[in-house]
């Protein structure tokens, strides 16, 4: 009986992530590593916000769970696959929007022609809802589009493909003012049970409200994954006027300083993403005590 | 939807929730917008949502009837009002306690203008 129970938690806790990296070790090339045994687990029906300075890694760990660089060492497991073998099976089940693209010199109905038939749920009529709602101009060929236009036809292309793992670069770079928010209501509506959804951001204002988890590389390794939820069980982010021992960062601001400091009075505040980010890099050692 | 600085996202959309339902926009045993609907229409994540109806239930103030969706309780004003009751007098009185000290506000210049505030917002 206990050894049944027993089998069933670990088949219920495996299923529920759909990400394992256990020790992955990745560079460019062998002086100069990236990451350094980097483990990290990652479930369905989240949001995930993937943060670091420029260099961190941060777009070289989503190639690496898209299976487009392989790590030295250490194993990747996404979906039950492994993405370097670069399965049909699994690549069908990714929608991998990279910062920089290529898009071919066609139209758009020629560009869906050629490219969906790889997604076998890609869904036809929600393409064109996205297209509509983003405001494309379809007879217009992909490479005349400007390049947030672009951006916006492979956005809608790689959402419509329905994929349980959706990997983000950077999207809203190149996005006009209500093209973001437009962005913002379809990722709202694009998080399912069994979707797993990462965004990498320098634009933390952007999305700060759509993350609910963040993680955070920095000096080869995870510096944060956190829930916002537990970081504000944690942490309280608030205005104060003068700096006292009790704040661990603080950033000077017009009325005071915005300051991070343990939340003693279970206070609920609102996560401030951009001063978490710098707090971190500033005094990392002092946060680790409290995620763990 | 503009959200402040100063509070979580789920404690301001449980006051948009409340809002509603005391301006009676929203009324007594009516269904309320779903999970998905809400955070698109606020541009949050859905599970920032569920946090926000998860306090709600607590609270009495929405119901959810399984598979159906979240409903407004019967006696969800009188709970609202409690509800923001405890919360006002714990975070925002002192604030505005503070400022009536600092400012050496006397309480008789504070009951007429507020007199007037209802007078002039809600026609009372």
């Amino acid at each position: 009986m206990i050894k049944i129970a027993y089998t069933l938690v670990y088949y219920l806790t495996n299923t529920v992530d759909m990400i394992q990296i256990n020790n992955l070790n990745f560079g460019y090339n062998k002086h100069s590593p990236l990451f350094k045994n980097m483990s990290m687990q990652l479930s369905a029906g989240h949001i995930y916000g993937l943060l670091g300075k420029n260099g961190a890694g941060k777009s070289s760990l989503l190639k690496n769970l898209a299976g487009l660089v392989y790590a030295q060492s250490g194993t990747l497991n996404v979906l039950g696959f492994d993405p370097k073998k670069r399965q049909p099976a699994l690549l069908e089940q990714i929608c991998f929007i990279p910062e920089e693209f290529y898009l071919p010199a066609v139209k758009i109905d020629s560009y869906i022609k050629a490219n969906a038939p790889f997604y076998k749920n890609f869904d036809h009529d929600y393409f064109n809802d996205l297209i509509k709602e983003f405001d494309i101009p379809v007879g217009q060929k992909l490479i005349n589009m400007s390049y947030g236009q672009k951006k916006k036809v492979i956005i809608a292309f790689g959402l419509a493909t329905q994929a349980k793992l959706v990997i983000m670069d950077e999207p809203t770079n190149g996005l006009d003012i209500p093209s973001k928010a437009q962005f913002r209501k379809i990722m709202a509506s694009a998080l399912t049970e069994d979707r797993c959804i990462i965004i990498s951001t320098h634009q933390v204002r952007d999305l700060d409200n759509l993350i609910d988890t963040v993680i955070m590389l920095d000096e080869n390794d995870i510096a944060l994954k956190a829930s916002v939820e537990e970081i504000t069980e944690k942490l309280t982010f608030k205005k104060v006027k003068e700096i006292d021992a009790s704040i661990i960062y603080a950033e000077p601001s017009l009325s005071g300083f915005n300051a991070v400091m343990p939340n003693f009075h279970q206070e609920d505040s609102k996560l401030d993403m951009e001063l978490l980010f710098n707090a971190i890099l500033a005094e990392k050692n002092k946060f680790k005590p409290y995620f763990n | 939807m503009e959200f402040r600085d100063n509070k979580a996202i789920y404690l301001q959309i449980a006051e948009y929730v409340c809002e509603h339902i005391l301006l009676g926009k929203w009324k007594a045993e009516e269904k309320v917008p779903s999970v998905r609907e809400m955070a698109v229409e606020l541009e949050v994540n859905p599970n920032t949502v569920m946090r926000t109806y998860e306090l709600l239930q607590n609270k009495n103030i929405i119901n959810n009837k399984r598979g159906i969706g979240f409903f407004i309780d019967e006696n969800a004003i009188e709970n609202v009002k409690s509800f923001r009751k405890v919360q006002f007098m714990d975070d925002e009185l002192p604030v505005l306690f503070r400022n009536i000290y600092l400012l050496n506000i006397g309480f008789d210049e504070l009951k007429s203008k507020y007199e007037t505030f209802v007078k002039v917002n809600f026609n009372a």
